[in-house]
């Protein structure tokens, strides 16, 4: 399904050299200068709250924090900001499992910018539907508008078997019909709607509905988390943008037999590691990503 | 139990049923029948040999949590449900070494639980 994007379009793409990225059908074009309703906002993704591996990170408990500060530090403050999942690293035990979601709430509570959206991963929902996620953040799916964009959360970890389900594609479908086939629309999401890597995980079951849903209309761009890497791919005309990771990173899709970590590395520590920013330039649907190192080197 | 819980539950149910099925209009008496428990968190046994044309009827069993068995190569699947045998008729129609693994959520160490299915030519 759809086709990566290559290195020449990447570069055709590519606003600000290496650590940007551009999305949406105007891209070519070129984001102009900032218009008054444009904005920004934050991705931060797959911070694994809990997780214990030095060989991973050493630093697994004071990334997140690092990665905070950095987002507080950012020059200009972002509208707002979104975690795309696995907030807290899995745990079979429930009381465990909300003591690191508390943990990992009262952490993020030291972010300037108040207007923080969070999306569960499988870390953090698969093993009880969701259940103890939402008693802290609310409801897993759902959508809001900001300056002129529609903005959707999709939930495709609460079932274990990584569907949507029925339930949620019928509220898309019906949160879609509210909206012009012109309107600008982001996907937010934790795992990839589209087969990216099915034999190790790296896909949603039921993907291809959601993807069957969004795809008459014509400005749909979809971040996602959950492979813990910076990763761009086109279904049609829908643009998917993953992000990095917050505690480890993982080997590129089909680069080893088996999905597996990247060992720290001590001369070069949290790297593979960071967050980024999409500005949006409401008026073309384009977006331009910039990376974000978690720490400086 | 929550509604959306047993929708969930139900779902899985389903899937099975209509899995166990298929699996028994299509297993013939004869084929060779291996039995595979799946448990937190690996498959017994993870090593499966098989013969290329041969067909064979995988059983699961799990006395754990729901589970999946996922061989993308020959493009199977199953959910395995507690308390419920799950089946698939499969003949390996090349040699290798092929993956599979369990593609539901299953806990903290269900990102290794996999196995290898080794067939022969």
């Amino acid at each position: 399904m759809g086709r990566p994007i290559d290195r020449r379009e990447f570069l055709q793409l590519a606003g600000l050299g290496g650590a940007a990225f551009a999305s949406g059908l105007a891209a070519c074009a070129g984001l102009g200068s900032a218009k008054q309703d444009d904005f920004y906002f934050v991705q931060l993704s797959d911070t694994h709250w809990g997780f214990k591996g030095p060989a991973l990170n050493p630093d697994a408990d004071g990334t997140l924090h690092k990665a905070v500060a950095a987002v507080n530090a950012l020059a200009v403050e972002p509208d707002f900001i979104v975690f795309t999942g696995d907030l807290t690293h899995t745990t079979d035990d429930p009381k465990e499992r909300r003591r690191r979601l508390a943990e990992f709430r009262d952490i993020v509570g030291a972010l300037r910018n108040r207007n923080v959206r969070f999306m569960p991963g499988e870390h953090d929902a698969s093993l009880d539907n969701g259940q103890a996620w939402k008693e802290f953040f609310g409801p897993s799916y759902y959508s809001f508008d900001h300056k002129g964009v529609h903005f959707i959360a999709i939930d495709n970890v609460s079932d274990a078997s990584a569907r949507i389900g029925e339930g949620q594609l019928a509220w898309i479908k019906a949160d879609l019909a509210k909206k012009d086939r012109d309107a600008p629309i982001v996907v937010l999401a934790h795992r990839p709607l589209f087969d990216l890597m099915p034999q190790w995980d790296w896909a949603t079951r039921d993907g291809t509905q959601a993807l069957e849903l969004l795809t008459p209309y014509r400005n749909v761009t979809v971040f996602y988390g959950h492979i813990h890497q910076e990763h761009h791919h086109m279904t049609g005309h829908i643009a998917h943008h993953s992000a990095k990771s917050l505690i480890f990173p993982l080997v590129a899709p089909g680069a080893k037999p088996k999905r597996e970590p990247v060992p720290w590395d001590p001369a070069q520590p949290y790297r593979g590691l960071g967050f980024r920013e999409v500005d949006a330039e409401v008026e073309k649907a384009a977006y331009r990503i910039t990376e974000y190192p978690v720490a400086k080197a | 139990m929550r509604p959306e819980r047993r929708r969930v539950l139900a779902a899985g149910v389903a899937a099975l049923a209509g899995a166990a099925v298929g699996a028994a209009v299509l297993a013939q008496p004869q084929d060779k029948v291996i039995r595979i428990t799946a448990r937190k968190f690996e498959f017994v046994p993870e090593d499966i040999a098989l013969k290329k044309g041969e067909p064979v009827v995988l059983e699961f069993t799990t006395a754990d949590v729901l589970m999946g068995f996922n061989a993308p190569d020959f493009k199977v699947r199953t959910d395995i449900v507690p308390g419920q045998v799950a089946r698939l008729r499969l003949v390996p129609d090349r040699a290798g070494d092929f993956e599979f693994f369990c593609d539901n959520f299953c806990g903290e160490g269900h990102e290794t639980m996999s196995g290898k299915i080794r067939v022969t030519a």
